[in-house]
């Protein structure tokens, strides 16, 4: 559930200072509803292919390059 | 009244440089003067590389009198936005937590930019860590846009757009994750390419989300930026110059993606966008509407795939010495590190999804064409502006119409369609093929004589 995220995420800034960050923290909530939301069905009528050679995402620890 | 030589495209400088008629030595002293006349009004450069520049440009006018010409970049004062490494020279991503960092080497792209004989003049200011679209939370004060110091440049390339626009230099090296060459290229009226994902290389360059990150030029002109992009390819230029003649206006198809693109527009950047839409047509170019179904979905995507990669990168800088980032900056790096995983993913997954809608409007099509910015440039320091009666957030604003072709990975292209009455630039973007960024920049080239106002 994302108010539970917002409540936790929302409390730990404040525990460390960061009471500035509860504001974005709620945009960033909005933000999270509305992908969750977005029904990511392909729509574009072409079949699913593999990214082309050179897009393909970083693994998903994000390490920096 | 004769514009200075300095404030030509390097097309036109080029054979001039080549024929000896003209030295780099004194372009160089050109754009050197302009910096040391203005930049303390609006704060374009970090570093200037004086002396060394100039030793540089003396060397390669030695080279040409002896025969030797590199190619079209040959004694061409290019800046580097200040994220790129130079060797020996300190990357500061305009924050005061690499205070102490001094380049050991070159990043690629600045060692192509040096073997193609472009004089490395200084590191211009951007958005801290290009984290931004506004270039004004930076340790090295705020960047001013020239057509009006109130207003910002844009971001977060903004003190390469600058340096172009008031002949400070004749191009410069930018970086572009959601926009950030983009934008500053319509807020401040040069021409500003982000090349395909993973064409140029981003090693030895400071990243913000390395999913997104891309290197490109800002330039007077679409022949220049192709030039120095052919460069930062790694791709010989000296055989291709001059470039071959410009694709045809007649028959060029462009696809108008309106639906979200044009549902917030500035009454003013809607005027001139349509301007050049007609002017185009009349030229020959046909135009069709086309729909990205998911476009409008991009700001949260972008938003879950950035801020998660930008704050694994920052996490040691922000435990060890928070306080030494801008507080706005700061605040959006520790966003990111609640960003949750499975959102991450989903994030990633979304972005083929919009990389199919894109490649499929661009079915049947040269390029798509819509504004770069739905606002002219804001006022430096603003979080809010009324855009038809109704007010946005600037950063949402900013990025609007480019994160979409960051996210695919798509090339894109802002070149400027003149001002606003009150003498702001408006920027239109074309977007081309995944495959084909020489594509996109010959369709660019055929639209820029019917787009200048």
């Amino acid at each position: 559930m994302i108010e539970d995220w917002l409540a936790g995420a929302c409390a730990d800034a404040e525990r460390r200072g960061l009471a500035d960050l509860k504001p974005l923290l709620e945009s960033l909530a909005d933000a999270t509803r509305a992908l969750r939301a977005a029904g990511w069905e392909d729509t574009s009528g072409t079949p699913a292919a593999p990214p082309p050679a050179g897009t393909v995402a970083p693994p998903a620890d994000g390490a920096p390059q | 009244m004769t514009v200075p030589l300095h404030f030509h495209t390097i097309t036109e400088l080029g054979p001039l440089v080549a024929a000896g008629r003209l030295s780099s030595e004194s372009l160089t002293r050109a754009c050197l003067a302009e910096i040391e006349a203005h930049d303390g009004a609006l704060n374009a450069f970090i570093t200037v590389l004086g002396a060394n520049a100039i030793a540089q440009a003396r060397t390669l006018d030695a080279e040409i009198a002896a025969g030797r010409y590199r190619g079209p970049l040959h004694g061409m004062p290019i800046s580097l936005k200040d994220l790129i490494d130079q060797e020996g020279v300190p990357t500061t991503a305009a924050s005061r937590v690499r205070e102490d960092h001094v380049a050991e080497r070159d990043a690629p792209v600045t060692a192509r930019l040096r073997a193609a004989g472009a004089v490395l003049l200084g590191k211009t200011n951007l958005h801290e860590f290009a984290f931004g679209t506004t270039s004004d939370d930076t340790a090295f004060g705020a960047v001013r846009n020239p057509h009006d110091p109130s207003r910002s440049p844009g971001g977060s390339s903004g003190g390469s757009a600058v340096a172009i626009v008031t002949g400070m230099s004749v191009a410069s090296i930018g970086t572009d994750t959601g926009g950030s060459i983009r934008i500053p290229s319509a807020a401040c009226g040069t021409v500003g390419l982000k090349p395909a994902w993973g064409e140029v290389p981003c090693e030895g360059v400071v990243p913000l989300s390395p999913s997104l990150d891309h290197v490109g030029p800002l330039a007077r002109s679409v022949a220049d930026a192709w030039l120095i992009y052919l460069v930062l390819c790694g791709q010989p230029t000296a055989s291709r110059w001059p470039l071959p003649a410009r694709r045809s206006i007649k028959g060029l198809r462009l696809g108008v993606p309106r639906q979200y693109f044009h549902d917030i527009l500035d009454a003013d950047v809607r005027e001139r966008f349509a301007a050049s839409l007609a002017w185009l047509r009349q030229a020959g170019a046909h135009t069709a509407d086309v729909v990205i179904p998911h476009a409008g979905g991009a700001a949260p995507v972008y938003l879950h795939v950035t801020l998660p990669e930008a704050a694994a990168y920052h996490a040691a800088a922000l435990a060890a010495s928070p306080e030494r980032y801008t507080k706005n900056v700061r605040l959006r790096l520790e966003m990111g590190r609640y960003v949750l995983a499975e959102d991450y993913v989903r994030a990633q997954a979304a972005r083929a999804v919009l990389r199919r809608e894109v490649d499929a409007a661009l079915d049947g099509c040269d390029a798509l064409v819509l504004p770069t910015l739905p606002i002219p440039a804001p006022p430096v320091g603003a979080s809010i502006v009324e855009v038809a009666g109704s007010p946005q957030p600037v950063r949402g604003m900013m990025l609007r119409l480019t994160q979409l072709f960051s996210l695919t990975g798509h090339p894109a292209i802002s070149m400027p369609i003149g001002d606003t009455p009150a003498g702001l630039p408006c920027g239109l973007q074309l977007v081309g093929r995944l495959d084909d960024t020489e594509g996109l920049l010959a369709t660019a080239a055929a639209c820029e004589p019917f787009v200048i106002a």
